[in-house]
């Protein structure tokens, strides 16, 4: 298959092979180098396109974790509040606290006059402004009647003003804020009265169709959820298989099956998954849509052979030695596996386990077939509630057109990778501290 | 719920391994050389007695129950309610589910569905109520009997052990009821969708445009099944995809492998490996945020006309995905190649680049196309990035700069949304799903076989 670095039919002498190999050297180094520089080249470019995902998607999502709030002097104005002086918490709810928040607004700028001017300075407060009030007088009732300074959310406009992400120059028409909008803010940043603090609400809250008011709590909860059932669903179910076929299976046809069907599962487009949890899970057996359960379900058969696989890795590094004694001591095969083997192998299986998991964190692909991409509000409370799931999220808030949720998908997505890091972490140091090396 | 009655029930089984041992004790008189097996065998034997049949009466009750409650609530309906067809009836058993969750205020509901909602509560309740009678009076049968069973001569551990077996074969089992299921489910829907449009049309057809017309006079949604444009930009996206990641992959194997530092490679090989790990929305994000509009930059600035949503974006990205594919499986095949054949090659005077492209590349081939191969069919597979940076306009064009759709891409888009399960637009995701299947299932043969003869070759 080589080619002969001599082309010459009959044998040359050994001055004239000297010759050209020596001619032929400086070709040859010269190759030798620019194959090396490739290979160089194309890990830098690996490493390139690591570092370069990394640093564009937290450059855009640490501004994120800070929001802008104003600080307003807000009057909890009895007759506003509490006309008939009542103090019935019912009254208390559904009292008009996006007043306070105008009037509020009205006592920072007095000079403000006119319907929509007064609407485009009410408008730099988030509607949720109006709730935060109302949570802090039905916690506080003896607020009432009192004036106090208090930070509020600012809307997701103001936000991304006032992060630099809104050019001042554009044409006024193009702007989500208006001119006398920017006025305010430079006075109310001239008196120290905005102010970016960190943002919580990311971390409290549901989805919301306000960005500002929008967090990542629910698909935190609906990723728990459905991690949960997949973990108590493959774990074991894994780790049995995986003994019967290294510890018990005979050698047959049976077995062979199951073992190419492994192979083959783990091989299988996630979106076929998700076409498997449609067709049976929800369309046969009835389960309800959007719920973790569905969810946790068809991720547990695709993180199956990934467990099955690393399980058998593990069983196969115990040695022989280990399962001879056990039987020579009078052991049943159970007790040898269970007492013995299992024992040993667990550290490896829980490290392919720990990986497996944490490719179903952020696996999405087959949970939009199952219709876990209803925009939910509310925090999931339990397996069947329904819920989303933090890449679903991600991919969600993707499609967005606001600036402001371009930071927060990519918040997301630090928060989503967070959690993976920390997992692989856990699967190292676990592999770390309880390999062995027999 | 029925969460506690399960608790309860574990609870329970606790019990009864401390009962059954202390009985096995009890009846070998103190002397634990007189039973058949140890002690703790017989306290599982009566926790399974107590635990399992109390438990599969628990499965089967909650499902039947539901099914069970609404006929019994339906036949207590009025006539005129129960003598509607089937699919209204099934809107009225909808109402009255909803009565009973309280997802609407009772205020609006009429009075005769509230009082049905009145009697499926009633009918639940004393339905949980039964329930919990039955399971635990089963459970405490179950100890009962094993506590009668005990005795020294019972083999108590071959008992134990045989339900541990069948468990452990049960277990193993799943894998092939997956596959099977994915077959079924994708088949049955299929073989529905080609009874409507004909194999041919969709296999050869090169118009795609799934709308169907909602109603007979509505215009312009003649609904067309034809999905040779799918395929043809799911290969256009996987060939660019493998056009990024094979060099840039294979490179990287040969370089971490032969020329490397073990310093170097134990560095750089997790730190590639990195980009395996990250999910593919993220990687969809950057294509559809970061690349797609870089792209159509540098594109107006050379004067082309770039799709905002280019079939170049979504392959680059997903050839970024891919790389740490290539490079980890065929660094597996580079370093099965016996260091003899490098020696010997050495020996002959060629240089390291010679011999990778002489000797190892050649030996080491088989593995390598075995390796793009599943590199292949997982680019194929691939769906988060293309759903958020490809088009979702079938155009049937092989200019890596116009937006194409993938049948990925189209299954997720027909099967989000609203959707009826009998319209031939839902029944196609499911005949995309099937082609899907069966190709990345081959490529997956094909490829594994290849790599396994390889290896054989060297053991």
């Amino acid at each position: 298959m080589n080619k002969p670095v001599t082309g010459s039919a009959a044998p040359p002498s050994s001055r004239d092979i000297k010759t050209i190999v020596y001619q032929n050297l400086a070709r040859r180094r010269a190759d030798e180098r620019r194959f090396r520089n490739y290979g160089l080249v194309a890990i830098t470019l690996g490493l390139a396109f690591v570092v370069l995902m990394f640093g564009n998607i937290i450059s855009k999502g640490l501004p994120a974790f800070w929001q802008t709030y104003i600080q307003v002097p807000i009057t909890f104005d009895a007759a506003v509040l509490d006309p008939q002086g009542s103090h019935d918490p019912q009254a208390l709810a559904s009292a008009d606290y996006s007043a306070l928040v105008r009037s509020g607004m009205h006592q920072l700028f007095p000079n403000v006059e006119g319907r929509l001017p007064l609407r485009a300075l009410g408008g730099l407060i988030s509607s949720d402004a109006a709730y935060e009030l109302q949570r802090r007088v039905q916690d506080k009732p003896e607020l009432l009647g009192s004036t106090q300074p208090i930070w509020l959310l600012a809307s997701a406009a103001v936000d991304t003003f006032f992060k630099g992400n809104i050019d001042r120059t554009l044409p006024e028409a193009e702007r989500p804020i208006k001119d006398n909008q920017i006025e305010w803010l430079d006075q109310l940043k001239a008196t120290g009265k905005i102010d970016k603090h960190f943002n919580a609400v990311l971390f409290q809250n549901g989805d919301s169709r306000e960005p500002e008011q929008a967090g990542i709590r629910g698909a935190l909860m609906g990723s728990f959820f459905t991690l949960l059932v997949t973990f108590l669903l493959s774990f074991p179910i894994g780790v049995a298989t995986a003994v019967y076929l290294e510890e018990f299976a005979p050698k047959n046809r049976w077995t062979d099956i199951i073992e190419v069907n492994i192979n083959n599962l783990a091989a299988v487009p996630s979106i076929v998954f998700g076409l498997l949890g449609l067709a049976v899970f929800i369309n046969f057996f009835g389960l309800p849509r959007s719920a973790p359960l569905v969810g946790g379900l068809v991720l547990s058969l695709m993180t199956l052979p990934v467990i099955i696989i690393a399980g058998r890795a593990a069983l196969t590094s115990v040695p022989p030695s280990i399962r001879e004694a056990a039987l020579g001591m009078g052991a049943s095969k159970l007790q040898m596996v269970g007492h013995h083997v299992l024992p040993l192998a667990l550290p490896g299986m829980l490290t392919g386990s720990i990986i497996g998991m944490a490719r179903a964190l952020g696996e999405s692909a087959p949970l939009l077939m199952i219709g876990m991409i209803a925009f939910i509000v509310d925090v999931p409370k339990n397996f069947l509630d329904p819920a989303t799931v933090l890449p679903v999220q991600i991919y969600l808030w993707s499609d967005l057109p606001e600036r402001a949720f371009v930071e927060r998908t990519s918040a997301a997505i630090m928060v989503l990778l967070a959690f993976m890091i920390l997992m692989n972490g856990l699967a190292i140091l676990l592999r770390k501290r309880f390999e062995r090396r027999w | 719920m029925q969460f506690s009655l399960l608790l309860a029930l574990i609870l329970l089984s606790a019990g009864a391994y401390h009962l059954g041992r202390k009985r096995a004790l009890a009846v070998a008189g103190g002397q634990i050389r007189n039973l058949h097996s140890l002690p703790s065998f017989y306290g599982s034997y009566a926790a399974l007695w107590c635990g399992l049949p109390a438990l599969a009466i628990l499965a089967l009750w909650a499902a039947l129950q539901p099914g069970i409650l609404t006929d019994l609530v339906i036949a207590g309906l009025p006539s005129e309610l129960r003598d509607l067809p089937p699919d209204q009836l099934n809107l009225v058993v909808n109402n009255l589910k909803n009565l009973v969750s309280g997802h609407f205020a009772s205020s609006t509901a009429d009075p005769t569905l509230q009082a049905a909602a009145e009697r499926y509560q009633n009918l639940r309740t004393i339905s949980n109520a039964a329930l919990w009678v039955v399971v635990l009076s089963i459970a405490i049968a179950g100890i009962a009997y094993a506590w009668r069973r005990i005795s020294p001569t019972l083999r108590a551990r071959n008992g134990v052990e045989g339900v541990v077996t069948v468990f452990l074969i049960a277990s193993s089992t799943v894998a092939i009821f997956t596959t099977i299921g994915i077959i079924l489910s994708v088949v049955f829907e299929s073989l529905l969708f080609f009874r409507q449009v004909p194999v041919s049309e969709f296999l050869l057809g090169l118009q795609w445009s799934p709308q169907t017309a909602l109603r007979a006079d509505q215009v312009g949604s003649s609904g067309a099944f034809g999905a040779v444009p799918l395929f043809a930009g799911t290969l256009l996206i996987s060939g660019i995809a493998m056009l990024v990641a094979v060099p840039i992959g294979l490179m990287s194997a040969l370089y971490l492998s032969e020329y490397a530092t073990p310093k170097f490679r134990a560095f750089a090989k997790p730190a590639l490996e990195i980009l395996a790990g990250i999910p593919t929305v993220v990687y969809g994000f950057f294509a559809a945020l970061t690349v797609a509009p870089l792209i159509r930059e540098i594109g107006t600035a050379l004067g082309l006309h770039v799709a905002s949503e280019s079939a170049l974006a979504a392959g680059l990205v997903m050839g970024i995905m891919i790389i740490p594919f290539v490079s980890s499986l065929s660094d597996d095949v580079i370093n099965a190649v016996p260091q003899s054949m490098r020696d010997g090659s050495y020996a002959l005077g060629a240089t390291q680049s010679e011999t990778i492209t002489r000797v190892l590349l050649p030996a080491a081939l088989p593995g390598i196309v075995g390796s793009i191969l599943l590199a292949v069919s997982r680019a194929i597979g691939e769906t988060m990035i293309v759903v958020m940076a490809a088009g979702l306009s079938a155009n049937l064009t092989a200019n890596p700069l116009e937006a194409v759709t993938t049948v990925t891409v189209q299954i997720v888009t027909l099967l989000t949304g609203d959707q009826e399960f009998d319209s031939p637009k839902t029944l196609a995701a499911f005949a995309l799903g099937l082609v899907l299947f069966v190709v990345t299932l081959i490529l997956n043969i094909i490829a594994l076989r290849v790599v396994r003869k390889y290896r054989e070759q060297y053991e």
